[in-house]
């Protein structure tokens, strides 16, 4: 049908801004797996626009041959939600951090979800503030030394997927920056998503918290300490495939599947499931669990703009386009002369 | 439905006076706002020129007859032009004790005192903390007394309707209503009317109150207490349309109309906030002229909701107060940065902190000249009355899409609750705003930070086929508007976007002076305070003084002969709401010893007042080179 639109390749993606994030950073990672999934969407460059706040991975918009804005620090949010309302014609991209989402701007974030504003959210959570060069951020495990913290971080960290559920986020998925495959897909599977898409991307800072998720992103142990979520299939993991996730009551608990546990015994996960799941899969922690990756939640539930637009072609149906002169002359009015 | 009232029905004597100020006064729970705004719209009706000062309290519902709890509401209505609700009142209705000691100074020497009787026990008096009735007192005899048993001839009048004591007490605005409109010779029409459209759904609550209103007219017409009505003549106006209009709603209309006349969807962001609220609330009435609202989780998230609409090219407008200025003042760091249209609307209370919030003040002028990192200037404009809410809006758009940037409109709380007459323009006739959004490329490749003559930059809008260009708050470089650290450019970029604020003043009309073009004394004023320093100066120069006014709208910049003016006079009060912060930048920039006139109490200057202060600072006989030119 579109035979007008051209073929777009990642190359078409790219500004022409060089690129001045540290070399190694996961950062690198996750916008050539942007640039290489774009293009499936079947959208012109000028119809997609990139929002972010502040931080290393919020220069991203000045990468990138759309539009964008690079605004303040936790506020993307906000700016996206307007721009959508305005414009629901336009694909729209947030580009956000654990400091930006998390800290400064958690009120927008969790707003954003509770609307339900038709956008894709990536949060790189590299659990530090790498452009403030070193200080814990509300991702930071207890504990963490960092510079601001050099007793260790005493705060409780926040899972940004726990809290995405609190607002009742219609999508959320988490992906690894060096597990591109993964991660491409699940860009793609978030953009196609109709309402708020979260992704959480485990994200290495190799400068102020190398490895943080070394666990993750290793490939001699990522089949091990991560679980590739599969709507409709159970929870499976081991680098043979030889481990399995069980509900115990409403605990889950990892169990050997060579030890004559069969598969109907796992737990199956499902995108659709009542939040209550999702939250034991988003709790799930290693090293006592994998982590799992993959899409959590993706539920279809009202869109903010649709309904904010709604009310408004509503109201032109039931009482006419508005008429200013009509409108100054209603009422008590009296003439003079 | 119809009244048989008017004037003409009445038996007693009528005196004819050129204006009356009469101010309502109870419990917050009274309904005195809602009696003031239905006497106000009767007395435009009347033809009369009107000017309102609403005055409540900032709790909803402060303790039953407590001093804290007293609202109230005053209007002056008049043969000839008022600016002003009036310094001095001829009539004070207090329906409970503490409204009468906490307004009664207020009242002129043998003014009108009409006060509930029925509401002056002892349990009542004890609310109001007083150790003894007022009413008893001596200091009362300076002014006309009428007890009026408004609680018992209100029960009786709607008894037989068989509703509760609650329901029936609160009729009892009502039947005062009818009081004073038997009073002031005014129709009840409109007000029947209203009772009726706010009442149908309970049809008893309706005949209740147009009993009780009913009843408060037949008892002015019979009671001994008032020896006389009185009528005020319609004021000549200039001819046109009229109707009453309040500032928050005509700003409200006016953003409309300025959307319409740039043919914009408006975006209108807003989280609630005393005393901008009430646009909010005007707005969402006005989905069907494609106003979009969105209540924001806060005011950060308001004002930037509309810095990404006005990416997307629509009309984005945020307002608040000062709390809530002082929350958006990094997004609009951002939009001076980006460049993007932007209406940014402070209607300012008493501060600092949370102040006084019900209160007026004009102290946010140097937050939302200065309250900025960096070098941020955005242009500032100030409405004078609650109808050039609706003609300040407009002209702040025009301003804001020619120049490419975010402009702020000060309004407060006095004017945003006041109302006055409004000649109702034609919008067909206003003079539309020019919006052009780029469709091909300014060169090679697209330059988003190429300058017009204005120095504004073009408004580009996603979605345009090769015209994708990211914005963000890192220093621009000029023209094509990537990241620059570059030294010279940043100093470059700073003196551009100061010289485009700068270049406003090319398309602002010069300032007016009212009175003559030199003497001894200008009064230098801006916003609200416009009806008091109007009438003021009005005052003394027909009292020989050598005096002239001029009222600013345009804080910055400047009309450009605002300097020239001032060099005509000998001397330069200005009279403000706050300890001098317009004086300040005067001081600054025409290096004039410019006289302030402060007062900070959360309520507008008298005229009474500042007459004084500009005798203080003019001779009785005015220097003979002035002398022909005054009066």
């Amino acid at each position: 049908m579109s035979t007008a639109l051209p073929v777009l390749t990642a190359g078409d993606f790219a500004s022409d801004q060089d690129i001045r994030w540290c070399p190694g950073c996961g950062d690198y990672s996750i916008l050539a797996q942007m640039k290489k999934m774009l293009p499936d969407l079947g959208l012109p460059l000028e119809q997609i626009v990139f929002i972010s706040g502040i931080g290393c991975s919020s220069r991203f918009p000045y990468y990138m041959n759309t539009y964008g804005v690079h605004s303040i620090h936790g506020r993307a949010p906000a700016v996206a939600t307007g721009l959508r309302v305005a414009r629901p014609d336009l694909k729209v991209f947030v580009i956000t951090g654990d400091g930006d989402s998390l800290s400064i701007g958690g009120n927008h974030f969790i707003h954003l979800l509770r609307r339900n504003v038709n956008l894709t959210l990536v949060l790189f959570n590299n659990r530090i503030y790498g452009l403030t060069k070193g200080q814990y951020s509300p991702t930071s495990p207890e504990g963490q030394v960092t510079k601001s913290t050099p007793m260790g971080a005493v705060d409780h960290p926040l899972n940004p997927l726990t809290i995405a559920l609190g607002a009742e986020a219609s999508f959320i998925a988490r992906s690894v920056d060096s597990n591109i495959k993964h991660l491409a897909a699940t860009l793609y599977r978030a953009a196609q998503h109709r309402g708020t898409s979260v992704v959480e991307v485990y994200q290495n800072c190799n400068v102020f918290n190398d490895g943080a998720f070394s666990y993750a992103q290793d490939k001699a142990t990522r089949d091990e300490t991560t679980l590739e979520l599969e709507h409709g299939k159970p929870l499976i993991f081991g680098k043979n495939r030889d481990k399995g996730i069980r509900l115990n009551g409403l605990r889950p608990e990892v169990v050997d599947l060579t030890s004559g546990v069969s598969h109907d015994d796992l737990l199956f996960h499902d995108e659709k499931a009542d939040s209550t799941l999702v939250h034991l899969l988003a709790k799930m922690r290693y090293p006592k669990f994998p982590e799992p990756i993959g899409v959590f939640r993706d539920i279809e539930i009202p869109v903010f703009e649709d309904e904010v637009r709604g009310q408004i072609d509503a109201a032109i149906a039931k009482r006419g386009k508005g008429d200013l002169n009509k409108l100054f002359n209603s009422g008590d009015t009296w003439q003079v002369g | 439905m119809s009244t048989e009232t008017p004037q003409a029905d009445t038996a007693k004597q009528v005196q004819v006076v050129s204006g009356i100020t009469v101010r309502l006064a109870g419990d917050s729970g009274d309904g005195m706002q809602l009696l003031g705004t239905q006497l106000t719209n009767t007395s435009a009706l009347a033809g009369n020129d009107v000017a309102t000062f609403p005055d409540f309290p900032a709790e909803i519902r402060a303790p039953r007859g407590t001093r804290a709890g007293v609202s109230g509401f005053q209007v002056q209505f008049a043969a000839h032009e008022v600016h002003t609700p009036g310094d001095t009142l001829d009539a004070l209705i207090a329906m409970n004790p503490a409204a009468l000691v906490t307004n009664i100074n207020d009242l002129r020497h043998g003014g009108l005192l009409i006060v509930n009787e029925d509401s002056f026990e002892d349990k009542d008096l004890k609310l109001a903390a007083l150790a003894t009735n007022p009413l008893e007192e001596p200091w009362v005899e300076k002014y006309r007394l009428a007890k009026v048993p408004m609680t018992k001839l209100t029960r009786k009048a709607v008894e037989s309707l068989g509703l509760g004591v609650k329901e029936t007490d609160r009729c009892r605005n009502f039947f005062a209503m009818g009081m004073v409109y038997w009073l002031y010779g005014r129709d009840m029409d409109a007000t029947l009317r209203f009772i009726h459209a706010k009442f149908s759904k309970t049809p008893e609550v309706e005949e209740a109150n147009v009993r009780a209103l009913r009843a408060g007219w037949a008892f002015g017409e019979t009671t001994e207490l008032f020896g006389s009505s009185y009528q005020v003549e319609a004021a000549s106006l200039p001819a046109g349309t009229y109707r009453n209009i309040m500032g928050n709603q005509a700003m409200a209309w006016g953003l409309m109309t300025a959307a319409h006349l740039s043919g914009k969807e408006m975006f209108y962001g807003s989280y609630p906030i005393t005393p901008a609220s009430d646009i909010l609330h005007e707005l969402c009435k006005y989905k069907n002229f494609g106003v979009c609202t969105v209540q924001a989780e806060d005011e950060i998230a308001a004002v930037c909701a509309t810095i990404g609409a006005a990416y997307g090219g629509a009309m984005g407008v945020t307002t608040s107060s000062g709390p809530g200025i002082a929350l958006k003042a990094e997004a609009m760091g951002l939009a001076v940065m980006i460049e993007l249209p932007l209406l940014v609307i402070d209607v300012q209370r008493g501060g600092p902190s949370t102040g006084l919030p019900t209160k007026t003040e004009q102290a946010d002028l140097l937050q939302l000249l200065f309250g900025r990192n960096g070098e941020a200037p955005v242009p500032v404009l100030a409405a004078r009355s609650p109808g050039d809410c609706f003609a300040t809006a407009v002209e702040a758009w025009r301003i804001a899409t020619q120049f490419m940037i975010p402009v702020v409109i000060l309004s407060d709380g006095y004017i945003a609750n006041g109302s006055e007459p409004w000649a109702i323009p034609d919008v067909s006739k206003l003079e539309p705003i020019k919006i052009s959004h780029p469709t091909e490329k300014n060169g090679e490749k697209f330059l988003p930070y190429a300058r017009d003559n204005n120095l504004a930059r073009p408004w580009a809008i996603p979605g345009t086929p090769g015209l994708m260009h990211r914005v963000g708050g890192l220093e621009k470089q000029d023209g094509t508007g990537n990241v620059s650290y570059d030294a010279a450019n940043h100093e470059k970029m700073i003196h551009i976007r100061a010289q485009k604020v700068a270049n406003v003043a090319r398309v602002i009309p010069p300032q007016e002076v009212s009175g003559p073009s030199e003497g001894e004394l200008l009064v230098l004023s801006w916003g609200g305070t416009y009806g008091a320093c109007h009438t003021a100066v009005q005052t003394a120069l027909s009292a020989g003084r050598s005096v002239a006014h001029c009222h600013l709208r345009h804080m910055n910049p400047f009309p450009s002969n605002l300097g020239q003016i001032i060099g005509n006079y000998d001397s330069v009060l200005i009279p403000e709401l706050n300890l001098g912060q317009l004086r300040m930048l005067i001081r600054a920039k025409y290096l004039v010893d410019a006289i302030g006139y402060n007062r900070v109490q959360g309520k507008p200057f008298s005229v009474g007042e500042l007459v004084e202060k500009i005798n203080e600072l003019t001779t009785e006989t005015p220097k003979e080179q002035f002398q022909s030119r005054a009066g």
